[in-house]
C-alpha cells in the first residue's frame, strides 16, 4: 500500500528566500549558493528544496553565473 | 546613467602590485568612458571551483560602477586582451536593485497596515508561522 506512506514523506514547503525576506540573489554568494547545489553540483529542484518559483528562476540565473566565475563547478564528484 | 557589476578573475601569477596596478589603470579608463567607479571590492586570492588556463586559483576582483555602456564595452575589450584575465563578468544591477527595494517597500507598508486589521487574530497566528 504505497498511498498512506507517501502522505507521512510529506514536509512542509518553505521557500528559504521568502523567510528570510531576500529579495536579490547575490551570485558572488558562494556559502549560499553552496545550499542549492548537491555533490554532483547539479542545480537542486524546487520539488525538493521547496524554493518558491520566483526566487528558483533567480536562484538558477545566480547559479549559472556564479559557475561562469569559477565560484560554483559545473559539475563536481 | 546605469550601475554595473564588473567583476573579473586575474591569474594567481600576478603581484599584488601588479595587480593593484591593474585596477587602477581601469579605473582611468572607465573616468575616460564618463563612467565612475563606486566600489572597489578585492577579494584576493581564491580558490577556483574548476581550472582555469592551468590555473587552480585567482585574484577575484569586483568593481561597482556607474555609467553607460561605453564604459563597459571599452573595458571588456582591454579584458579580452589582457593575457592575465582568465574570467570576468558584467551585469547590470540597478534594474534588480530597484526591484529588490520596491519589494521591500511593498513588504513594509503590508506588515505596516496588518495589525489595524486583524488585531485580535495576529498575535497566535505569528507566533505559529515561524515553527
Amino acid at each position: 500500500m504505497p498511498g498512506p506512506k507517501r502522505f507521512s514523506m510529506r514536509r512542509k514547503r518553505i521557500c528559504k528566500f521568502c523567510a528570510e525576506k531576500i529579495t536579490y540573489i547575490d551570485f558572488k554568494d558562494g556559502r549560499l549558493l553552496g545550499h542549492f547545489i548537491p555533490k554532483r553540483g547539479k542545480i537542486l529542484p524546487r520539488r525538493i528544496s521547496g524554493v518558491c518559483s520566483i526566487h528558483q528562476r533567480q536562484l538558477s540565473e545566480a547559479i549559472k553565473r556564479a559557475r561562469h566565475l569559477a565560484i560554483l563547478p559545473f559539475v563536481a564528484d | 546613467m546605469r550601475t554595473y557589476e564588473v567583476v573579473f578573475v586575474a591569474a594567481p601569477t600576478l603581484t599584488t602590485e601588479e595587480l593593484d596596478a591593474f585596477i587602477a589603470q581601469m579605473q582611468t579608463v572607465i573616468e575616460g568612458k564618463e563612467g565612475k567607479v563606486v566600489k572597489v571590492d578585492n577579494w584576493g586570492k581564491k580558490p577556483l571551483a574548476y581550472r582555469i588556463k592551468r590555473f587552480r586559483d585567482g585574484y577575484y576582483v569586483i568593481l561597482t560602477i556607474e555609467g553607460g555602456g561605453a564604459a563597459i564595452t571599452e573595458l571588456e575589450r582591454r579584458f579580452r586582451v589582457t593575457d592575465f584575465i582568465v574570467r570576468f563578468l558584467s551585469v547590470r544591477i540597478d534594474e534588480d536593485y530597484k526591484r529588490s527595494e520596491k519589494l521591500k517597500a511593498a513588504r513594509q507598508r503590508k506588515s505596516g497596515k496588518r495589525p489595524a486589521t486583524q488585531a485580535p487574530a495576529a498575535p497566535p497566528a505569528s507566533e505559529a508561522a515561524p515553527l
